[in-house]
């Protein structure tokens, strides 16, 4: 199985950076954890992988691989959306009846 | 809490180099603050934000970085390299750093719940440090809505942008989008929050003639020039402002004369022209004055001076032809380099160009005396505001270098009148010279007069004038005729004259 590469752009530890990483954390623990690798990078500490990345807004979650790219911009409030932006509504239609 | 008596310090200004631009604005940009620009589509923006990199890294060593929300940095350094910018070498050496925002294809971007602009601020802040930069550019700043949408957001960010740049003490400059070229001063109404200054570039039709002009709309507490500027936009150089109306009137007035070529008229001036005067001759078709220019550059070389000869109405041949009919030799002044002769049609660039082109050729060729044969053959090709600010602007110029400047204009009428070209610029010139036909008996005789001779006594008559295969012969007055200037000259008979006379004579018994 092909895993889920997620990078969590963030600029320090502000309101909106605590609660996207919470609700991107909520997200990968729905699943079976080891598909997904998430990356946490703070573009203070690393300001050149925001220009690498072409980040313009933050929080920004982008999704590396499997390909298509994709990005989400906010707070990731809306689960099913982010999902949708993730381009991953097949893992949440096997799993996510239960929740 | 600040006192009322702090003292604010006077806001000090940043050179750009950009050609023009710094006299316009008192110096140049307010330093440490944000300035934007705003233009329609094609205006030029994107050309001047560059420029005010590009100059500032060749000219003062100071570092740039460009924040691009709309083209890739591959196309910018591609567009500009026609001005002869290598941004790569920049890049390479440390002085250019780009921010990229442009927008990449295929790219899928969803937007959910809370955020703000923080990447973009910390990748400018990032590109600034690393290059050391003093300049920043964020081209285009409206851009920005084509990849978030919320204005609340965008306003809120863009201020927080202005003020991070102004914290790390850079000159910026932000271009705008705006939709027309009188109206609001931008698209979305958010840019110009941003900054304390407003520059505004036009691109308007004039009579069908584009015609670019920058405006400084506002600096928030410091000097500038008001109004709009024509610019111009040249391969290998960029925007060339052309700060007409704010030229100084400061050029020193010579006494020393200079010959016309022509004895008799030297005479007539009073002893010749002033060096560093700017004549106007003006008279119908055909009646003398590409001769009158050729002895006013033939007098030139004949002292050993430099003459350039821009001519706008014939062609090389049928100059250098013209001149030896009248047993002057222009390719042997050429050959001894104390003749240029430079032919172009008017239509072949906008006056503005034209303006600069000239400019580059008395740069060059550094001559002490210039002729334009003619005036009016440029005046076809502009409106009546930007053919004055023409004259203005190589007048000035030619001032400056203490250069003596003979134009010619053409009437429109055979007889009298006076032409378009004079009227609009006879207040700029220091002397005048009108050659007209006069219709005598059933012939037509020319006829000369010195009407303006600026600093000087110089003679009042019309004198007759003719033409042969030597030049121009300028004979006695036209004592029996009247109304030559205006064009319906009428014969007094010789008797009348004398009666006339003899009225006098008993008083002075």
């Amino acid at each position: 199985m092909n895993k889920i590469l997620l990078k969590l752009y963030i600029t320090g530890q502000t309101p909106k950076s605590e609660r996207a990483i919470a609700n991107i954390r909520r997200i990968c623990e729905r699943d079976a954890q080891e598909k997904y690798e998430l990356v946490i990078i703070d573009i203070l500490e690393q300001p050149e992988l925001a220009e690498e990345a072409k980040i313009l807004a933050t929080p920004t979650l982008t999704k590396e691989l499997p390909p298509p790219l994709s990005r989400v911009i906010g707070d990731l409030a809306d689960i099913d959306k982010v999902l949708l932006g993730l381009d991953m509504e097949t893992v949440t239609r096997t799993t996510g009846k239960e929740v | 809490m600040a006192s009322i008596s702090d003292k604010a310090s006077p806001i000090s200004k940043l050179e750009t180099y950009i050609p023009g631009f710094d006299f316009i604005a008192g110096g140049g940009l307010p330093e440490g603050r944000s300035t934007l620009v705003s233009g329609t589509s094609g205006s030029a923006k994107t050309v001047l934000a560059t420029q005010f990199l590009a100059e500032g890294i060749a000219k003062a060593e100071e570092s740039g970085v460009f924040v691009t929300f709309e083209e890739t940095p591959k196309d910018i350094r591609r567009n500009m390299s026609g001005f002869g910018w290598d941004i790569q070498e920049w890049e390479t050496m440390g002085k250019w750093a780009f921010v990229d925002i442009s927008p990449t294809a295929g790219d899928r971007t969803i937007i959910t719940g809370d955020y703000d602009l923080g990447g973009l601020l910390v990748r400018i802040e990032h590109a600034a440090s690393k290059v050391n930069a003093k300049r920043v550019v964020i081209d285009s700043i409206g851009s920005i809505f084509s990849q978030v949408n919320d204005s609340a957001i965008v306003r809120s960010e863009l201020l927080r942008v202005a003020t991070m740049l102004k914290e790390i003490g850079v000159t910026s400059l932000i271009t705008a989008e705006r939709t027309e070229e009188y109206g609001d001063v931008a698209r979305y109404g958010v840019e110009e929050f941003v900054a304390d200054n407003v520059i505004i570039l036009r691109n308007n039709m004039e009579q069908e003639k584009r015609r670019r002009t920058i405006e400084i709309l506002k600096f928030r507490g410091t000097y500038h020039q008001k109004g709009e500027y024509p610019f111009t936009i040249l391969p290998n150089k960029g925007i060339i402002i052309i700060p007409l109306s704010a030229m100084e009137l400061q050029q020193k007035s010579s006494t020393v004369r200079i010959t016309s070529g022509n004895v008799e008229l030297d005479k007539m001036c009073g002893g010749g022209f002033f060096r560093d005067s700017i004549i106007l001759a003006s008279g119908a078709t055909g009646n003398g004055k590409t001769l009158m220019a050729t002895e006013f550059i033939a007098g030139g070389v004949s002292n050993g001076e430099r003459c350039l000869l821009l001519a706008f109405e014939e062609s090389r041949e049928q100059l250098f032809r013209n001149a030896s009919g009248w047993g002057f030799d222009y390719r042997q002044m050429e050959k001894e380099g104390k003749l240029k002769v430079v032919c172009e049609y008017p239509e072949t660039a906008g006056l503005e160009d034209h303006l600069i082109k000239i400019r580059n050729e008395i740069d060059e060729f550094k001559p002490n005396r210039l002729v334009v044969d003619s005036l009016s053959a440029l005046e076809r090709i502009s409106s009546i505001k930007g053919f004055r600010e023409f004259v203005i602007g190589l007048t000035s110029f030619i001032k400056h270098g203490e250069i003596a400047g003979l134009f010619t204009a053409t009437t429109p009428n055979l007889m009298g009148g006076t032409s378009i070209t004079e009227t609009h610029i006879s207040t700029i010139t220091d002397s005048i010279i009108l050659l007209r036909y006069v219709e005598m008996l059933g012939e037509m005789r020319r006829g000369l007069t010195v009407l303006k001779m600026r600093g000087s006594m110089h003679d009042k008559d019309i004198r007759e004038y003719t033409i042969d295969g030597t030049g121009m012969h300028i004979g006695k007055p036209f004592r029996n005729v009247t109304g030559i200037i205006s064009g319906s000259p009428a014969y007094i008979a010789n008797s009348e004259i004398e009666r006339i006379s003899s009225l006098f004579e008993n008083e002075k018994v």
